[in-house]
């Protein structure tokens, strides 16, 4: 969130009774300018509005890490962030994962290791893991459970995600030298 | 044998392959009703009943009619259609009276979900609170009845039995022997209660339905968040008395069932919405809050043990009472009651047993199937007791199970036959209590001196077993067909929630067909319109009757192929063998052809061609099962039972009550591993959840039935910082000679006896035995400043402690 802009910086107008304002933000690399109702959260900007599906809502309250994304480079629940706080941002979701046309070493390791069954949380864990990895390219195992205990999952018994997660690490270390 | 050491002596069953779905779940392709939207969708809202129970006087909906953007508004003098698996007890919208807080009593499809949310805040309604029905001793009373109407409810008869003007939905009975005459010879009698609450399944994508009724005919279009489509078909019609074929029911990918979204739940009530708005297609979604308190729970139960047994170690006797408290309405709850009835001693061999289930209505949040169906809570109790039962004789509870085991020879509760095919429960046992290095109870001096250290460990094991609770001509199917390119594209009617089937059946269908898995084309996507019959997806039932299903249709299409090479090649189709994807004559090899060559017929260098496209299918009904009889519960319910067992070793902080899981040791006899990586999912899975079961979990209600608890906040599950230390799955091969490969399922059975085991060590660590779960930290700690030796109830007002 850009704290420095206050809501009078937004453009704002009136569009068939309803209140809008003019948001412009950056997701997954692609500029996207579109209206939006000033009280529409990220998390339904980002499914109804651009439609991308890949993000997903399990309680709508910030408390199951189902809805995260990466904003400018920090992990959030999208469902309790206002699509407006994205203004100018920098937008990451699962869809923006894989590079050229090839799954990134996480999503690789996500499948190697059989992190995931029904799916449904998969998309917060690759966020919440892949924004940890980003600011902390060796985290120890305590720095990983303490992190990823904010997204919930029912199928895995979580083991297998922090093998993937693990993995992850160790390739990222020889494979792209972080 | 640990993970890492696992070697299957199969080429592809047995290996560790990705799952087939793992890439787009992965890159958030997968496909939720959740995410689907149809041309014209509409989005619906509840009005949930805000009482336990309550008259509802009048509803005034001219408001939120008024209200622009709202397309249909339904109450229950709109549509009278009674739903229900085994019995016909709910009605879809309430009229009249509600059951539970979570009864509908008004629904809204608007344009939007905000409208739809608003309208319903425009809906008034004039309740007269009633008393409600609080628990299963005021429902057996049956002073006040949740179904005035019992007596008159259609159900599945000679299978349930409802009791005429009570509150028991179903009284199922077993009983072999002569109880009497063996507690009265033995040389100890134990009786005990044990009681766990409700608990949620959580999926994480909650309960959603999509549904657009042809206003034209009797068409109905289902896209549903759901484990069963067939069972919602078959449902659907029933209710709607519209024809089984009219009924197509779409399954997308599904975020989690665990049961909970076996049967049918929104499908009914977005049926009426479409029909209201004139044929649009309406989504119904749960929100969290009423996933907790709207759709169903795992039932509440109470078991009451008494069990006799000699000095010498040998159980002569076990009678178990169990009340499961239901709430609202029956739904898959009284399926479970019914098996308790013939699983409810566990994998003893005991002569003279008696078990009365029966399945209660009460004014609380309504029960349905929850993975381990009724045998997490039944194990509670009998996997508690055998260890009370054993520290009264004295015996190490390891060598006291040893001798009471079920082996070849043995009978279970119904009087089945067990042999060496079923399946080894003592390798189980022996083989966690091993690897966790038992070496028999602690000393109450070994205690006293951990203590002063301010934490304590303990060790505890349990036995599990389950078979399939199913019908007894329970079905399934697959339809293979082979692409020109030479793969083989399967078809069958079961949902993959998660649970791996079509990685799983398609490494059957791999093995049997000796080809690529990679080359076996199946999707988690069904459709009844073109995907052949299956039953439901539940009970851990598919590796066992779909994947003897997959072996079927293999040998047909490979049967089917021989046929065709075997005119090609000039030779009797019984001189071939199939390998690598290719027909090949043994003592010839140079005669061969590839599948490909033959998959849409074989053509000749003239052009002309044979065969035809390769097709072929497999059906299979269960073998030899048979209802149970009414009064003594003898017959054959079990197609398969897969046994198992836990082992824990924990540590209890006995200032905080909080218990870590140090170490959990899981051993299944599942005849054969079809996917290593798979099943150390479902281990690993089963074995948290069923953690969460023994310390967190638990529905908590207040005095007028309100559940206090509806969220995240407040109904925790485990997270990754509850995680054990160290699982070890431990897998047992001895083969079923009837299953696939020898296979046996395991879905459900690593979350069984999970908090059984814990129960176990919290005695082995503290010496209190406790009756009643979650051990939360604060049951613990109450417990231990109770100063008693048996905690039978944690609730604050049981025990007025210092806290």
């Amino acid at each position: 969130m850009d704290n420095n802009k206050d809501c009078s910086m937004y453009t704002e107008h009136v569009d068939s009774g309803k209140r809008k304002v003019t948001l412009s933000l950056t997701v997954n690399g692609h500029q996207v300018v579109r209206d939006v109702d000033p009280s529409m959260s990220l998390l339904h900007f980002l499914r109804d509005n651009i439609k991308l599906f890949g993000t997903k809502e399990a309680c709508g309250e910030g408390e199951c890490g189902a809805c995260t994304i990466i904003m400018n480079g920090k992990a959030v629940t999208s469902c309790i962030v206002l699509a407006v706080e994205a203004e100018g941002a920098q937008i990451t979701t699962v869809e923006g994962l894989a590079k050229d046309g090839k799954l990134s070493i996480l999503q690789e390791e996500f499948i190697s290791e059989d992190a995931l069954q029904c799916g449904y949380c998969t998309p917060g864990f690759l966020m919440s893991a892949r924004a940890l990895l980003d600011s902390n390219p060796n985290p120890s195992d305590e720095e990983i459970v303490e992190v990823l205990s904010g997204n919930l999952c029912r199928c895995t018994g979580y083991i297998p995600i922090l093998n993937a997660v693990k993995r992850t690490i160790e390739r990222e270390q020889k494979e792209l030298g972080r | 044998m640990a993970k890492a050491e696992y070697k299957s002596k199969y080429k592809r069953v047995g290996q560790r392959y990705d799952r087939k779905d793992a890439r787009e779940k992965v890159t958030g392709q997968a496909v939720y009703t959740y995410d689907l939207e149809l041309p014209g969708m509409l989005y619906a809202r509840c009005l949930l009943s805000p009482y336990a129970r309550a008259k509802i006087v009048s509803i005034d909906t001219s408001k939120a009619k008024a209200l622009p953007g709202v397309r249909a508004i339904l109450t229950g003098e709109d549509s009278d259609i009674l739903v229900g698996l085994y019995m016909q007890d709910k009605r879809v919208l309430s009229r009249g009276v509600t059951r539970y807080q979570g009864d509908v009593v008004a629904a809204v499809a608007a344009e939007d979900e905000e409208t739809a949310e608003r309208a319903i805040s425009l809906i008034d309604v004039v309740y007269e609170p009633l008393e409600p029905v609080h628990d299963v001793d005021e429902a057996l009373e049956g002073k006040i009845l949740v179904h005035e109407d019992i007596n008159e409810l259609k159900h599945y008869v000679g299978v349930f039995f409802p009791q005429k003007d009570s509150n028991i939905a179903s009284w199922n009975k077993s009983k072999k022997g002569d109880l009497e005459k063996a507690f009265a010879e033995s040389d100890l009698v134990v009786e005990n209660d044990f009681s766990l609450p409700a608990v949620a399944h959580v999926p994480m994508e909650t309960h959603v339905s999509i549904v657009q009724a042809d206003p034209f005919s009797n068409k109905i279009k289902i896209w549903s968040s759901a484990q069963s489509p067939f069972a919602i078909r078959q449902i659907m019609a029933d209710s709607f008395g519209v024809s089984e074929s009219d009924v197509e029911v779409h399954i997308p990918y599904v975020g989690g069932g665990f049961g909970g979204k076996a049967g049918i739940h929104l499908e009914p009530l977005a049926t009426l919405l479409s029909k209201a708005a004139g044929g649009l297609p309406v989504k119904v979604r749960a929100t969290r809050e009423q996933e907790f308190n709207q759709l169903p729970t795992r039932a509440g139960m109470r078991g009451r043990i008494k069990t006799a047994a000699n000095k010498d170690g040998k159980i002569t006797a076990m009678q178990a009472v169990y009340d499961w408290d239901s709430g609202a309405y029956a739904d898959y709850g009284v399926n479970v009651g019914k098996t308790a009835v013939y699983s409810g001693i566990g994998p003893y061999s005991i002569e003279n047993a008696c078990i009365d289930s029966k399945t209660i209505y009460t004014n609380k949040v309504f029960s349905t199937a929850y993975r381990g169906f009724g045998h997490l809570e039944t194990h509670w109790s009998i996997e508690r007791q055998i260890d009370i039962l054993s520290q009264k004789l004295g015996i190490d509870p390891y060598e006291f199970r040893m001798m009471n085991l079920l082996e070849p020879g043995d009978k279970t509760m119904s009087g089945e036959v067990i042999t060496e095919s079923s399946g080894n429960p003592k390798e189980c046992l022996t083989a966690v209590v091993k690897e966790i290095g038992w070496t028999g109870r602690k000393t109450e001096e070994e205690r006293q001196r951990e203590w002063k250290t301010g934490k304590v460990r303990g060790k505890g094991f349990a036995m599990l077993q389950k078979a399939p609770a199913m019908p007894a001509n329970t079905a399934t199917s697959v339809v293979m067909q082979m692409n020109g390119d030479g793969h083989v594209k399967m078809m069958i009617g079961a949902v993959d929630m998660g649970q791996g089937a079509i990685t799983a059946l398609s490494q059957i269908a791999a093995q049997e067909l000796d080809m690529p898995i990679e080359d076996i084309e199946i999707s988690a996507q069904i459709d009844t319109r073109s995907n052949p019959y299956d039953w439901n997806t539940v009970a851990s039932k598919l590796t066992f009757l779909g994947g003897n299903a997959v072996v079927k249709a293999s040998h047909e299409l490979l049967h089917k192929m021989k046929v065709i090479a075997g005119q090609v090649l000039r030779t009797d189709p019984e001189n071939l063998l199939h390998a690598n994807g290719e027909i090949y004559h043994p003592h010839n090899p140079n005669r061969r052809l590839s599948y490909k060559d033959i998959a849409l017929g074989y053509m000749y260098p003239d052009g002309s061609g044979i065969g035809g496209p390769l097709i072929a299918s497999g059906s299979v009904v269960a073998d030899g099962l048979t209802n149970l009889h009414p009064e003594t519960g003898q017959g054959n319910p079990a197609a398969v039972w897969t046994f198992g067992a836990h082992a824990v070793e924990i540590e209890v902080d006995v200032e905080t009550g909080s218990v870590t899981v140090l170490k959990v040791a899981s051993a299944f006899d599942v005849g054969q591993v079809i996917n290593e990586k798979l099943i150390y999912g479902q281990i690993c899975g089963g074995v948290l959840q069923g953690l969460g079961s023994a310390l967190l979990e638990g529905y908590k209600f207040n005095k007028d039935e309100k559940l206090m608890n509806p969220s995240f906040t407040d109904n925790k599950i485990p997270t990754m910082k509850d995680m054990p230390v160290e699982i070890v799955p431990i897998y047992i091969e001895n083969p079923q000679h009837n299953g696939p490969l020898g296979a046996r399922g395991v879905g459900e059975h690593p979350m069984i006896s999970v908090p059984s085991a814990i129960g176990n060590a919290v005695y082995d660590a503290l010496g209190i035995n406790f009756h009643v779960l979650p051990l939360s930290p604060e049951a613990i700690v109450l417990g231990i400043q109770s100063g008693k030796k048996s905690i039978l109830c944690t609730d604050v007002d049981c025990l007025p402690g210092r806290l």
